[in-house]
């Protein structure tokens, strides 16, 4: 074997109980900043998952960027006109059919319509106020996740009863309305209707859950009093993250108004910005921590070698080689700590996954845990460059120190 | 006129500092082959700087040390390290053996960082080094599973490990009891009549110092004498 490499690895393997202490060191800070790195991007990752389940992608309405052209402008261009009131339009997306179809051709995802609509709920004396959302049961489970989310009947029993309504089941707490309960439902004009309970869901989102109720398009429709009536379209994409871009080729194509999730959430997109910063700071800090640690244990081993450093040098050993015996002895330290800190890390995480807990804002049962290679590696390379650095400098002081003045020290 | 091994040139070493301390002043001496050199003197007097100076562990602050007649004033670092590894073997008064390699493998140390023999010759002739002082039973044996006098003979092999012609030893028996030292005197004597090796010495044991060719006595850093000794060298 290699002469520097006989004498680290014998160096490693006869002082057996500080070779295992600073191992030891080294997977601690390895285990625990993959640990810490798992639990901060998971339940990142975790909250962004839940929001973007919980909206379309991207949402197109009816909403022109600005008001329609009056016929006065269109005539006179060069003219200011002040004191206009616009002509009312017919509200919703026109040509509804044609428009999906034709995104629907391009569109790397599935696309719905739905209505939107205002209402009021009325039962046993009971009146709340709630949007109400018109939808198409066949293509709107391929949308939103309303279909896992539904606790009692299903978006096809829609079909099956006069004007039948979906409720948020805290709604339905809140009207004390159970399946097959027959209510009012009155629109935002004159309209009022009956209608028959048919199911409940929960989307874990307490807001959703007590404000919303989903009927068939055709329902929406006689509410809102406008037949053919398509206000809102939306798209679910493969790659939630491409929203932004999609959405800005859509308006550019339709002339709708259209929004991704990301700038529907732009306030809590922030949130988790400044979340981020945080995460990075503290994982850093527990790097740098574990770096100090694994710095402190491999230069204590190193300068408890002074002695043998001078004695390699006054035989005739020169700097450069005494040096890499103490490299390759921490790096050998740091290698073998961070494969430990690889099995750590990964249990602590296995064992963070098992704690239950229990939330009234949400429904995840068990901490979210993010597993990626990514956290293996950068801990990895932190242990891997503080052994080196701790290493590395207190032996290049060893060997610079002139071996007289220890050999002088020790008679 | 024979060949001058190690010349010491107008050698002077100040330890800097805020009250400079003189060392060595103004040294001139040369070593040549197959000779005994003790150097004596009290303790503080300057004799084993001077030994670390000749032996290249220390620069001069002012002269020259020459081995084989090469200047080693301007010599970089790591050629004085080969230097030391080639042409000079140490002992010292603590025997400063590794303590995590067996009595074969530190003597083989040397011998492996001037990398001219192959594993299997540097342990068949480390093994002969220690059978050839004795220690044939030991050669497994970990430094501090062995005597101080046994010791410092592991030392000794490990100074000829590369066969170097000259041998420093700083007070080589300054830790052992009369026996051992009685031992280990004899092997020393030995390896300059029989194997032809120089020995320098430091001691402060004037009875051993009159039983070597020569002593050269030190008084406060400088030399103060030389002597040819009484007993008569074939």
């Amino acid at each position: 074997m290699n002469l520097v490499l006989d004498i680290a690895w014998t160096h490693v393997r006869t002082r057996a109980r500080q070779t295992l202490v600073a191992i030891a060191g080294v997977a601690t800070g390895v285990g625990f900043s993959i640990m810490m790195a798992a639990l901060m991007e998971g339940s990142q990752d975790d909250f962004i998952k839940t929001l973007v389940n919980a909206l379309p992608h991207i949402s197109i309405s009816d909403e022109r960027s600005r008001p329609t052209l009056q016929p006065g402008e269109e005539a006179f261009s060069a003219a200011e006109i002040h004191g206009l009131t616009p002509a009312v339009r017919r509200r919703g997306i026109k040509n509804p059919m044609a428009t999906m179809a034709a995104l629907e051709a391009w569109v790397p995802g599935a696309v719905t319509p739905s209505v939107q609509s205002k209402g009021l709920l009325r039962y046993a004396g009971r009146d709340v106020a709630v949007s109400i959302t018109g939808i198409d049961p066949r293509t709107e489970g391929k949308v939103s996740a309303l279909i896992a989310q539904m606790r009692q009947g299903s978006l096809p029993a829609l079909y099956r009863a006069t004007n039948a309504i979906i409720l948020g089941d805290r709604l339905a707490d809140k009207l004390s309305a159970k399946v097959g309960a027959n209510l009012t439902i009155a629109g935002s004009g004159t309209i009022r209707i009956n209608g028959t309970v048919v199911g409940t869901f929960h989307s874990g989102m307490r807001q959703i859950d007590e404000n919303s109720a989903y009927v068939l398009m055709k329902t929406a429709q006689i509410l809102e009093n406008q037949t053919g009536l398509v206000n809102e379209i939306r798209v679910r994409l493969a790659d939630a993250m491409a929203a932004r871009d999609v959405a800005q080729q859509i308006a550019a194509e339709t002339g709708y108004k259209s929004v991704s999730w990301q700038e529907a959430q732009e306030d809590l997109l922030s949130t988790i910005q400044v979340r981020n910063i945080l995460m990075y700071t503290i994982v850093g800090a527990i790097l740098l921590v574990a770096a100090f640690g694994t710095y402190n244990i491999i230069s204590t081993i190193t300068h408890e070698k002074a002695r043998d450093i001078a004695i390699m040098k006054s035989l005739g050993f020169n700097e450069r080689t005494v040096r890499r015996i103490f490299v390759i002895e921490a790096l050998l330290i740091g290698f073998v700590g961070a494969a430990f800190g690889w099995a750590l890390g990964y249990l602590l995480c296995r064992g963070l996954g098992t704690v239950e807990i229990r939330t009234p804002f949400s429904d995840f049962n068990y901490l979210p845990l993010a597993y990626t290679i990514r956290h293996y590696l950068l801990a990895t390379l932190v242990a891997l460059v503080s052994s080196m650095v701790a290493g590395y400098f207190p032996a290049r002081r060893a060997a610079g120190v002139h071996p007289v003045e220890i050999i002088r020290g020790a008679t | 006129m024979s060949e001058i091994l190690i010349e010491a040139r107008k050698v002077t070493r100040i330890l800097p500092g805020i009250v400079p301390v003189t060392l060595v002043q103004d040294v001139d001496l040369k070593i040549v082959p197959r000779e005994f050199v003790a150097i004596t003197g009290v303790s503080g007097s300057g004799k084993s700087s001077l030994l670390y100076l000749l032996g290249l562990l220390d620069f001069p602050t002012e002269g020259d040390v020459l081995i084989r007649g090469q200047s080693t004033s301007r010599m970089p670092e790591d050629e004085r390290a080969r230097v030391r590894l080639a042409e000079l073997g140490f002992v010292f008064q603590f025997h400063f053996l590794l303590p995590e390699f067996s009595l074969t493998e530190n003597v083989g140390l040397p011998m492996r960082a001037l990398g001219a023999l192959s594993a299997g010759e540097i342990r068949d002739r480390a093994e002969a080094l220690l059978d050839s002082l004795g220690l044939a039973d030991h050669r497994s044996k970990r430094p501090d599973q062995i005597s101080g006098g046994q010791r410092q003979r592991v030392a000794v092999a490990r100074a000829l490990a590369n066969d170097p012609p000259v041998i420093l030893a700083d007070e080589p028996t300054g830790s052992l009891d009369s026996k051992s030292t009685e031992q280990v005197f004899q092997l020393l004597r030995s390896l300059v009549d029989e194997r032809g090796k120089t020995i320098v010495a430091v001691t402060h044991d004037l009875e051993l110092a009159s039983r070597m060719d020569r002593q050269v006595r030190i008084a406060d850093g400088r030399i103060v004498a030389i002597e040819k000794a009484t007993r008569a060298h074939a």
